[in-house]
């Protein structure tokens, strides 16, 4: 029987031959995430369950991330919690300030995460790794305990849908206008349960770096995972990386979709996200006049090398807009150690941006750059939700590195060509 | 088990930043998170509500963030149950994992207007407007989160798995 490469993984972590859309299954996990917000909940359920230890004390990532270095006192006693915890049970993979970074650039960066792997994370954008032919979803923390404690989970397969890109990327295009027009064609909820199969010859030209940005708004659209099958592109990223040994899977010939989408992205223009839902897509040239006084690159989704290069490009011998904050953070230490190599991190700071220790910081609405009310920012982050960034009368529009780069030059939304 | 209470609506696509903002998310403490439960949407809420009322929302309730914080908030803050055509993902595994009744019913969460009276029995998955003299029927709940329902919530049963195999 013909399967998707979603449906592959799932059987292969549940012991079977075969398994088809609506199953319920009972699969092994080779890495469960949590971080300073959903682990300290995740703990105290765990507790409940009456096991002496963890399943598995390496399969186990604990990365503080959302609200560190620590934004106050109640942050820190959770932060504390956690790690507490990760020292009670000799947990190999907790994360400290100073050698953390966002848990979705950290993870596959270090090898943890790998073609084949069957990830939970109890954060929504776990779906991230997917980029590199990996099953991986977002669950909450009473699951994270569960598993924690039985190194196991319950899953239903998802029915998958095709997505597949035609065309040549245009200069200024990548992946995260890819994924935004995806999500205002078929909405906050039209991949509802549903597995996300990017696929095309788009996607193939589509560096690690714009693949994981996809990826990692699969749930945008309401999708359980995103999906790229692994190729020459993720064999190149993960060797010499993997710290475990990883497997390719593809998608059959005559495998079963529910839905399949076709888009010629040859013409795309660099897209932007309107407040307050990801659905709502525009051309950055059709947003009109919209000033903004502050401009956020970094994060799960852009905070990559290849999003700082990008960046820096457009800032190269420029200068941000006297009304405006640009707040620039990489998603690791490696990755700003890499910058600060390439001498983007100087590019910045010449530009007069603000950068950052790795942190989800503003992302959430954490710290290190919330929003006043009324205020607006562009931002390279995967949400716009109502009070995202700050007071619940603020503003977040959506976009890539380049044109959030441009825009933050200019005072307004604008497209990366603009910048004199 | 029959719930009864008054109904609160919310629209489309209400997000766990609405339900719970990130702003309140350095305590996990159920009692704390509820005095925010959808400040966003509708300041001032969890004050108004009775114990025992009933959200009834529309399509993608809870998209967004895992954040279980969201389900703990609106059970802490005494609503019995959650009414909508559809639900995100993560959200609606969270709500039966924690104990937080939720229902799938796009007629009923269509015709049931704001103050509305309204029972819920969990065990048919009828949803009655005692107001508008009307029932509906919600989405069968797949047997084996019935299973965790019974049980009291996930961790239960699964402390229950593990008492039986040591
Ligand atoms: S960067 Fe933002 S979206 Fe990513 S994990 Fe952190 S808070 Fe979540």
């Amino acid at each position: 029987m013909a399967m998707t490469i979603t449906e592959k993984i799932l059987a292969a972590h549940a012991g079977k031959d075969h398994v088809a859309p609506g199953e319920l299954l009972n699969v092994k996990i080779d890495l469960a995430l949590g971080n300073d917000i959903t682990a300290p909940v995740a703990i105290r359920e765990f507790e409940k369950i009456g096991v002496s230890g963890v399943f598995d004390r390496e399969k186990i990532a604990l990365i503080p991330d959302h609200f560190v270095p620590n934004k106050d006192i109640k942050s820190a006693e959770q932060a504390k919690q956690m790690k507490d915890f990760a020292i009670k049970h000799d947990l190999a993979l907790y994360f400290e300030v100073g050698r953390m970074g966002i848990e979705h650039c950290l993870l596959p960066e270090q090898g943890l995460v790998g073609p084949g792997d069957l990830v939970i994370g109890a954060d929504s954008h776990t779906c991230t790794y997917g980029a590199l032919g990996a099953f991986s979803t977002g669950i909450g923390s009473t699951d994270l305990a569960a598993a924690m404690a039985l190194g196991e989970t319950w899953l239903k397969v998802p029915e998958s849908v095709k997505f597949i890109y035609e065309g040549t990327l245009p200069p200024w295009v990548g992946g995260k206008d890819l994924i935004l027009h995806t999500i205002g064609r078929i909405g906050v909820d039209g991949a509802l349960y549903r597995a996300m199969e990017f696929t095309g010859p788009a996607i193939e030209s589509l560096s690690m770096d714009g693949r994981f940005t996809m990826c990692n708004m699969a749930v945008e659209a309401g999708a359980k995972n995103g999906i790229i099958a692994p190729d020459e592109t993720t064999r190149a990223y993960v060797e010499g990386r993997s710290r475990r040994l990883y497997q390719f899977y593809a998608s059959d010939e005559e495998a079963k979709y529910a839905a399949v989408y076709r888009y010629d992205v040859s013409r795309l223009e660099p897209q932007v996200a309107f407040p307050h839902l990801p659905e709502n897509v525009r051309s950055v040239s059709a947003a009109g006049h919209i000033t903004i006084d502050q401009a956020v690159i970094g994060s799960c989704t852009n905070g990559r090398l290849a999003d700082l290069r990008e960046a820096a490009g457009v800032l190269k011998d420029r200068k941000v807009h006297k009304n405006v904050r640009l707040i620039i953070f990489p998603g690791t230490q490696e990755i700003y150690r890499q910058a600060l190599k390439e001498g983007l991190i100087e590019t910045f700071i010449d530009a007069g941006a603000a950068v950052s220790t790795p942190t989800c910081g503003p992302c959430l609405g954490g710290h290190m750059g919330i929003l006043a009310k009324g205020e607006r920012a562009v931002a390279t982050t995967n949400r716009n939700f109502t009070g995202r960034m700050g007071h619940p009368e603020s503003e977040v529009y959506l976009s890539g590195p380049a044109v959030a780069a441009a825009s933050a030059i200019l005072g307004r939304i604008a497209h990366p060509q603009e910048v004199k | 088990m029959l719930l009864k209470g008054k109904a609160w609506k919310f629209g489309n696509d209400i997000d766990t930043d609405v339900i719970i903002p990130a702003r309140y998310l350095n305590t996990s403490d159920p009692a704390e998170l509820a005095k925010h439960c959808m400040e966003d949407a509708d300041p001032g809420f969890s004050a108004r509500i009775q114990p025992g009322d009933i959200i009834v929302a529309g399509k993608n309730f809870g998209c967004g963030s895992s954040r279980e914080h969201a389900p703990i908030a609106i059970k802490a803050a005494g609503i019995a149950c959650v009414i909508a055509p559809t639900f995100a993902r993560i959200f609606y595994r969270n709500a039966f994992n924690i104990g937080l009744p939720i229902c799938e019913s796009a007629e009923a969460a269509g015709d049931i207007d704001a103050g509305n009276e309204v029972t819920v029995d969990l065990k048919t998955g009828i949803i009655t407007n005692l107001t508008k003299n009307k029932t509906y029927r919600a989405t069968p709940v797949p047997p084996f989160m019935q299973q965790i329902i019974t049980a009291g919530g996930l961790i239960n049963y699964v402390a229950e798995r593990v008492k039986n195999h040591v």
